[in-house]
């Protein structure tokens, strides 16, 4: 099948290239730097832009027949209005061009944060996408995305939502890098002990549930599903296991919860202040209200739907990725 | 609302609103009934629940013969036909589903509900007559099961003995037919029936109605309390709740009272019939009885649920613990009855009908063998108990077969002389020695049952068995009767030792033992019970919910008696030392000499090898019977033993760890003590004394095994022992088979196997649901001519290939994972071999069907805290299973139950990892 995959440069969004090109499809790609995956055709700009979008569905006119959707501007601060342009009016432009080339499947890559509430979930399935509730502008806006996505599914495009739960993995800049950075400053504290079971996913079991909500488009459209691990881990233990593969000292100060996330209400509203975040070094802010909530709530999720719908298992276990993990930091 | 609520007020029967949640309006008919009595002459409407029609919709046949008959249920005051929603739906539902279909007729009572209010006043007999005219005007043909609550119960029965003919059986929810003289009413209603009050709390204001309904536990839901209010907005429409109150017949008086007691006496006589009539003829049968109780009620207690057990001795009772007056709104009464239905009405007199055990010509009486070594006299004069703990200095106190015959003949006759009956219960709170076991054996002479409570369920434990039970005597020491005395428990004091006037009478005691047996020096004693009498109440640990009393009958402790002393291979020469109260009463049955260490029987860990050594001199014991606890003691203080001690207890050939199986360590320990001795350690419970055992060499062998769980043996004697397999939701579905490597629910049968469950019919009902009817052979072929009785013990495990019985948790405890169930035994076993841990529980966390298995580890040395364990630790214990293991977290200490020191509180600690692993702020479990 001739397929189209955004968001390619990312890290993920590399893993699913090269899985969909390790499955026979013939692969295109589009973002706004190359993707740097072997095999693949890159079209180089942004999904905000209708006519790289069109280009890149029509290709030389051969049109693609599936669409993987994973570009998308994930962070945990920024302008509220860049979140919209990118995460909800990117995603509309790609399924109108989708719709219009007659593209067959259409897999949105979305977020278990879309109906994260803040409180704890244990063991829940894929609730709806919930933007009025969801925390924070990355969380909302990929909440509305995944709305406007389910709802264009038809017996023409068949729509799957796909919520990856924390993705990573060797290579990793969004958790792994942060996780390991501060922690050989020694900033990051464990939140009520750090006993929160969490579910994550390694990246390339994201990828091959990505791929496979492709392939069973036909049996699971109209649905959104979490993809994780399976094995929910303690937040304290995987941090541990990340700086151990990393050769760092893993996290040792603990937080009452109730304060990081009062600490983290009152850096999100430093940040806001003008200067702030640039004073700071441009970094992203060290605590949120969301990321204190993610680290002291217990969120892991009901697998059985997602592996029965999808007719997919993970394969590489959260030890392995960690040993995976150990031997990228000792390669250096 | 001025002069005009006092006078009576008139009003129309009507329909109630359509949303009343739970009430199908197609259930409410309005009913014209020909008056009778005050009302003859004149026409009265009633309303009442129908479910004639709904059966029809759902294509039951209503009128021929496609019904299974119809429910009559009438509620009491002040509620309404409402009270019986809910088994107006089941019943409908059931029908649907293809079970026998029950019409459900409930009325509301006149002046009550939405039924004609007719200003005047009503009287039992009135409302009695009232109920058969409706059921007249009804024409309600076929059989009928009354099912009556409160005053209506009263009511419903005087209906039921009224019509015989029609009358298939009864069921009762918290109600009386019956108050003793002398007994003050309850305060409740003698406060609202009290003159002045009586229409201020019913009529003019809503506090009796609003009493009622805040009984209610857990409390309504706002809009079904609502809805019980409905009929009664104002003082005009209450009129009948005042009424009702005014009607009760608080003594002898009362204009009611004579048809109470004609009630009263009917109701006996529907339970009579078994004990009057040939048992093969149908006719003779008694009427199918049913109760279901909310012990809580502050009015209808368990004073008269007991009343009424009196009068239906053969009623099937069920008391929920906890729940109060409203016990259909507390607890599931609708399919309990119905249920019930199933297997009783058209059970009676048919082919199967409940069996008493065949005579059983090999029954000895468990005071035979005492008897007979006593009338020997060769032996008569030999010692049959010594009692070590008599103090600090002085000599054990041996008493002789002779005279513990006679002192048990005396204090029987006695008994019988101040009028306790075959039958009647007796609550034992005495330690254990000779007096509690004269006493013991004087109740199961003359059929009395006792009541055995051990003091290790606590003040609060102990107070909730002995008011289950109802004991119509207590015999106990001092603070026993103390604790009767202050907790307000039933029953007529006896104390076990002599005490100061002023002392008895602060304690309400009337009689010493000494004084029981003085008056019965000489008396006659009445005839023996048989074997299938009940003799015994013996209650569980209460680790698993509320303290369950335990019914045997004698012949089920003759077997007892038979198969510890055939196992052991117990003769007149052994002789017995036990530090173990149920074995130790069986001394005398055995006819052996027993004899009770120098120890608080309460707390076991203050027995010494020294006591166990001075015992086994005194008496030249060969068994030696000790629970776990005691064991561990007898082990550390093992130093203290002088080399005549060890030369005493070298003698003991036989020791068994009763309670409680025991690992290897201490069996090898005990071992040490007693070179000589073979060391076993049983299995079994409450429920089933014994039902498989192991050596220490079994023991050892089974270590080989590759088996998962703690080995107990193989069955002993006669006994069967089935697994029922577990299903991928963790229920215990399987039919019970002898299969071996099947994971489920440990089914057993036994000869000495429980009768059932005190008052707990429902809970009878699930330890026995899909049990084989006989003996199960090799191939899982069951066999017929023997009915056998069996029971689900609630463990889970597995059976080998050499039919050994290994045990891997409760079946609450069991992990119903995404992959199906788990049990907890194995991996805890392999956790516990990672070097730095102590001991380990296997939990689950989540949602059922997706439960994390997390482990909890105690670690030497031990974590100073509750948290999450180290990596390295997590890593180690992660090694040692195949389990994946969510979560590894550590806690000082693991908490245990309250009853056995050994056994983890796996059900709290899952509560608490729950919570841990939700992100909750650290706490000790």
């Amino acid at each position: 099948m001739r397929v189209l995959a955004t968001g390619a440069s990312g890290f993920l969004g590399r893993a699913v290239a090269a899985h969909l090109v390790a499955a026979g499809h013939e692969v295109r790609t589009l973002q706004r730097r190359p993707s740097g995956v072997p095999g693949v055709t890159d079209v180089l700009g942004s999904v905000t832009d209708a006519s790289v979008v069109a280009d890149a569905i029509a290709g030389d006119g051969r049109s693609v027949e599936g669409v993987v959707h994973l570009a998308a501007k994930v962070s945990l601060a920024g302008d509220p209005d860049d979140f919209r342009r990118v995460n909800v009016e990117g995603t509309r432009t790609l399924l109108d061009a989708a719709e219009r080339a007659g593209v067959t499947r259409f897999v949105q890559v979305s977020s278990p944060s879309v109906a994260h509430l803040g409180t704890s979930l244990a063991g829940v399935g894929a609730t709806p996408a919930s933007p009025e509730h969801a925390r924070g502008d990355y969380a909302r806006t990929k909440a509305e995305a995944e709305l406007l996505a389910l709802a264009r599914d038809s017996a023409a495009m068949h729509v799957v939502a796909v919520r990856p739960h924390i993705v990573w993995g060797p290579g990793d800049t969004q958790l792994i890098e942060r996780v390991v950075e501060r922690a050989r400053r020694g900033r990051v504290p464990l939140l009520n002990g750090g006993t929160a079971l969490i579910d994550t996913t390694y990246v390339d079991n994201a990828a091959s549930g990505i791929v496979a909500a492709l392939h069973r488009a036909d049996a699971a459209h109209g649905n959104a599903y979490v993809i994780t691990n399976g094995e929910p881990r303690p937040v304290g233990d995987l941090l541990a296991g990340i700086c151990l593969a990393a050769g760092v000292r893993p996290p040792h100060v603990s937080l009452p919860a109730a304060l990081g996330r009062a600490a983290g209400s009152l850096v999100e509203r430093l940040w806001a202040l003008p200067g702030v975040a640039a004073r700071a070094g441009g970094d992203e802010p060290p605590m949120t209200r969301f990321l204190a909530e993610q680290l002291s709530t217990a969120h892991w999720f009901d697998q059985r739907d997602t592996r029965r719908d999808l007719d997919w298992t993970p394969t590489v276990s959260i030890d392995e990725g960690l040993r995976r993990l150990a031997a990228h930091y000792a390669q250096g | 609302m001025t002069a005009g609520a006092a006078r009576p007020t008139t009003g129309a029967a009507s329909l109630p609103p359509r949303d009343l949640p739970g009430l199908d309006p197609s259930w409410s008919r309005l009913v014209d009934v020909p008056g009778v009595g005050i009302d003859a002459g004149h026409a009265r409407q009633w309303h009442c629940l129908d479910t004639a029609d709904a059966l029809a919709r759902a294509g039951v046949p209503v009128t021929s013969g496609g019904l299974a008959g119809t429910i009559l249920a009438v509620h009491g005051n002040p509620t309404w036909s409402y009270l019986w929603r809910s088994i107006a739906a089941e019943s409908v539902r059931a029908a649907e589903a293809g079970e026998p279909a029950w019409r459900v007729v409930a009325v509301d009572q006149l002046e009550m509900g939405y039924s004609e209010r007719t200003g005047l006043h009503r009287t039992l007999p009135q409302r009695v007559a009232d109920l058969a005219a409706f059921t007249d005007a009804l024409q309600l043909e076929g059989p009928v099961v009354t099912l009556g609550h409160d005053w209506g119960g009263v009511i419903s029965l005087g209906w039921a003995i009224d019509h015989p003919e029609q009358l298939a059986a009864v069921a009762l929810l918290n109600t009386a037919v019956h108050h003793p003289a002398g007994v003050p009413i309850p305060a409740p209603l003698r406060l609202a029936g009290a003159r002045g009050v009586l229409a201020a709390s019913t009529v003019a204001t809503t506090a009796f109605l609003d009493t009622t309904l805040a009984l209610a536990s857990p409390a309504l839901a706002p809009d079904v309390k609502a809805a019980f209010r409905a009929p009664y907005g104002s003082a005009d429409r209450r009129g009948g709740i005042g009424n009702f109150v005014a009607d009760i017949p608080v003594d002898e008086r009362h204009e009611s009272f004579p048809e109470l007691e004609r009630i009263a006496a009917g109701v006996a006589a529907l339970g009579a019939a078994t004990n009057s009539a040939a048992a093969n003829s149908a006719a003779a049968d008694p009427v199918p009885a049913l109760m279901l109780w909310g012990p809580s009620d502050p009015v209808f207690g368990d004073r008269y649920l007991d009343d009424l057990a009196d009068r239906l001795p053969h009623a099937d009772i069920h008391r929920f613990e906890g729940a109060s007056h409203l016990v259909a709104e507390d607890r599931p009464c609708a399919p309990a009855v119905l249920n019930w239905l199933k297997e009783s009405v058209g059970r009676v007199g048919a082919e199967g009908a409940v069996s008493r055990p065949p005579t059983d010509p090999t029954f000895t009486p468990l005071w035979r063998p005492l008897e007979s070594r006593a009338a020997t006299p060769a032996t008569a004069d030999a010692t049959a108990v010594i009692d070590m703990a008599t103090g600090r200095g002085r000599s054990p106190r041996r008493v002789t077969w002779r005279q513990l015959d006679a002192r048990v003949r005396d204090i029987a006759a006695g008994l019988h002389a101040m009028g306790v009956r075959k039958g009647d219960r007796v609550s034992l709170l005495v330690k254990p020695g000779p007096t509690l076991t004269a006493v013991l054996y004087a109740c199961l002479k003359i059929g009395a049952i006792v009541v055995v409570a051990d003091a290790g369920l606590g003040v609060k434990g102990l107070t909730r068995a002995v008011r289950g039970s109802w004991p119509d005597l207590i015999i106990g020491e001092r603070l026993g009767l103390a604790a009767a005395r202050a907790l307000g428990w039933p029953g007529t004091r006896i104390s076990a030792e002599r005490l100061p006037k002023a002392a008895a009478l602060a304690l309400g005691v009337t009689r010493s033992t000494r004084d029981v047996a003085d008056l019965g020096a000489g008396q006659p004693l009445p005839a023996e019970p048989g074997p299938a009498d009940d003799a015994a109440i013996l209650f569980t640990s209460g680790s698993t919910g509320p303290a369950k009393g335990v019914v045997y009958t004698h012949g089920q402790l003759s077997a007892l008696r038979d198969v510890l002393g055939t196992h052991l291979g117990i003769t007149a020469d052994t002789g017995l030392v036990t530090g173990f109260a149920p074995f130790a009463l069986l001394g005398p049955a055995l006819g052996t000499l027993s004899a009770t260490p120098d120890m608080d029987v309460s707390a076991p860990r203050t027995l010494t090898a020294t006591a166990v050594a001075a015992a086994v001199t005194a008496s030249d014991a060969g068994i030696v019977f000790l629970s776990p606890a005691a064991i561990l003691n007898v082990v550390e203080t093992a130093d203290a033993l002088t080399h005549d001690d060890r030369a005493a207890l070298a003698r003991v050939h036989t020791f068994l760890s009763t309670g409680a199986p025991i690992g290897e360590p201490m069996l090898r320990a005990v071992a040490r003590l007693m070179p000589n001795a073979t060391p076993h350690t049983p299995y079994g419970m409450t429920e089933c004394l014994l039902v498989a055992d192991i050596t220490l060499a079994g023991v050892s062998d089974a270590a080989a095994a590759p088996d998962t769980g703690v080995c107990v043996g193989t069955p002993i004697g006669d006994n069967q022992v089935l697994v029922s397999a577990l299903d991928s939701d963790g229920d215990a579905t399987g039919t019970p088979s002898p299969e071996p490597g099947v994971l489920g629910e440990i089914v057993v049968s036994a000869p000495h196997l429980k009768s059932h469950y005190d008052r707990l019919h429902l809970t009878d009902v699930a330890a026995t649901r899909d049990t084989p009817a006989g003996r199960v052979g090799a191939a899982g072929a069951v066999s017929r001519p023997e009915p056998q009785r069996w029971h689900r013990t609630g463990d889970i495990g597995h059976l080998d290939a050499q039919g050994r019985l290994w045990i891997e948790g409760r079946i609450q405890h069991v992990i119903v994972t995404a992959d199906g169930p788990l049990a907890p035994v194995g991996p805890e076993q392999q956790v516990e071999s990672a070097d730095a841990v102590r001991r380990a529980a296997v939990v689950g966390v989540g949602p059922h069907g997706l439960r994390q298995a997390v482990a909890v580890v105690e670690t030497t040395p031990a974590a100073r805290r509750p948290g999450l364990a180290d990596p390295q630790l997590t890593a180690a214990v992660r090694a040692t299973t195949e389990l994946p293991l969510a979560a590894v977290l550590v806690v000082p200490q693991l908490p245990t139950d309250v009853r056995h020191n050994s056994k983890i509180d796996r059900s709290r600690l899952s509560e608490w990892a729950d919570r841990m692993l939700a992100g909750a702020k650290p706490s000790a479990p």
